[in-house]
């Protein structure tokens, strides 16, 4: 009947998502409707980012250069970890109550740790003598931080970035708990949507998440300085591996 | 205290509903407010969740960690397969796990299972980072001492590759095991049970989410203690060194 019916659900899923359907109320969900809730979804996660990074980044930044901190900047991150995110929403929910504003702070909260780690690491991370090679050339601290070390941090601060925005966009699905319309309106309000509706949702928030991912990866190979490129030998992706076993060394005694 | 519990385990009250409030100081619970009495006389709804969240993290933390294991061993081997294995399981990483909990349902149902596969696919790429860079990180000469020694490669790996490597690898199953206590409060949408059940169950009542994420948090807390006991006990070594 439908060129994807070989897909089962799935098929049913795709086609409601391009195409919507009617429901036995007479409203209309899916299609145009879901690209709404796409906006409505990614704009609620651009907002958290982009508070998260206006906050997270300098203060990485400037602890990573006073080298201070670091109990702050990497118990964020396993503190961070411990909280989930779904109770993260819910304290703010019985706390402060429903709306746009309360599920944006939750999220900057959300989003902070990672961002805050990473760019610490990063800076901490730029070899001494380069640093003291430019207060030799008459830098002074704020030019180091912001034209040294702040570049050279960079892949680091975008791995940090990549790995909140795709948290964000997962803990998005679950802000209609909070009165915000997200593609999660179709998993919590599933009367109204139906199965295939549902599962129209989890298909959109992965592709929304996996193109995050890719399209961040390719700003932070883009942003990666040369010289670091040069210094890997071409493997500008071991920002993972560096930070989740630095992170974890650190932690451990 | 003690016979509320022994009741509660003898005949599952978990059905019960969280609205239901008659015990405690009524008017604070009718505020959504936070009730030390109510807690008090609760505290034995929450058993049958924590352990429900328990069974989730340690099922899918153990199955993950004998994928990652069992994969980064031979990867070690084979060492073109490194870049592929990361590529796959950090697609995996990305998916938002209540997304990958809605995608499997048609494939595996309600229940456990879909949790823990959704689970165990998030646990990878952090397990099998950290065994590789492990691994990577011992140090050449200690290899040249253990040839030397006239090991082969399979008694290298384990009496002298994977000892050095125990930080690192418990490391990485610290990270997973907190992760995966908060990724599993989502599991609840899956049909899994778990504390997010309880929190999503009565989301504006203040008592109930602190008691039930604060356990979430306490969880994550204890088992990532637990995993660094055992780390210390396992590698005396690391403890000679720093003293």
């Amino acid at each position: 009947m439908t060129p994807l019916a070989f897909l089962g659900q799935f098929g049913e899923a795709i086609q409601f998502i391009f195409e919507g359907q009617t429901t036995r109320e007479g409203t209309q969900v899916g299609g145009s409707q879901f690209l709404e809730l796409t906006v409505d979804h990614v704009k609620l996660s651009v907002v958290a980012m982009v508070i998260a990074c206006a906050l997270a980044i300098p203060l990485g930044i400037w602890l990573g250069h006073i080298r201070r901190g670091s109990f702050l900047a990497i118990s964020a991150s396993n503190v961070g970890r411990a909280v989930p995110s779904l109770a993260l929403i819910a304290f703010f929910v019985a706390y402060l109550g429903v709306g746009f504003t309360n599920v944006t702070l939750a999220l900057v909260l959300l989003a902070i740790p990672p961002i805050l780690t990473n760019a610490y690491v990063g800076v901490t991370q730029v070899h001494r003598e380069t640093v003291d090679a430019a207060r030799g050339m008459g830098m002074t601290e704020a030019r180091i931080a912001l034209r040294v070390e702040l570049p050279l941090a960079l892949p680091l601060i975008f791995g940090g970035i990549r790995i909140s925005a795709v948290n964000v966009i997962a803990t998005a699905t679950i802000a209609p708990l909070a009165g915000v319309t997200t593609l999660g309106d179709a998993i919590i309000n599933v009367s109204g949507y139906g199965d295939v509706g549902r599962l129209a949702a989890a298909i959109s928030v992965a592709v929304l998440a996996v193109v995050t991912e890719l399209a961040l990866g390719a700003v932070q190979r883009a942003v990666t300085p040369r010289g670091i490129k040069l210094e890997r030998g071409g493997r500008a992706r071991s920002w993972r591996s560096n930070v989740s076993t630095k992170i974890g060394r650190t932690a451990s005694p | 205290m003690v016979s509320a519990t022994v009741a509660a385990l003898a005949a599952p009250l978990a059905q019960v509903q969280l609205r239901d409030r008659s015990a405690g100081d009524a008017g604070c619970v009718a505020d959504d407010g936070f009730c030390p009495g109510w807690i008090a006389e609760n505290l034995d709804r929450y058993v049958d969740p924590l352990l429900q969240h328990v069974y989730l993290v340690l099922a899918s933390v153990a199955v993950g960690f004998a994928i990652s294991f069992a994969l980064a061993l031979y990867a070690h081997r084979h060492r073109w397969l490194i870049a592929p294995i990361v590529q796959v399981t950090g697609i995996l990483y990305t998916l938002p796990s209540i997304a990958v909990f809605f995608l499997l349902l048609p494939l595996t149902g309600r229940g456990s299972l879909t949790a823990i596969i959704a689970l165990v696919a998030y646990s990878l790429l952090i397990i099998f980072r950290n065994i590789t860079t492990g691994l990577d990180n011992v140090p050449e000469e200690a290899r040249d001492a253990g040839r030397g020694m006239g090991l082969t490669d399979r008694q290298l790996l384990w009496r002298v590759e994977l000892p050095l490597a125990l930080p690192e690898i418990m490391a990485g199953l610290r990270i997973a095991t907190t992760t995966t206590v908060g990724l599993a409060t989502l599991a609840f949408f899956a049909g899994a049970g778990g504390l997010g059940e309880q929190i999503f169950a009565d989301i504006n009542f203040k008592s109930n989410v602190v008691v039930a994420g604060g356990l979430a948090v306490l969880l994550a807390a204890v088992l990532d203690a637990a995993i660094l006991l055992a780390q210390r006990a396992i590698t005396p070594w690391t403890r000679a060194r720093a003293t």
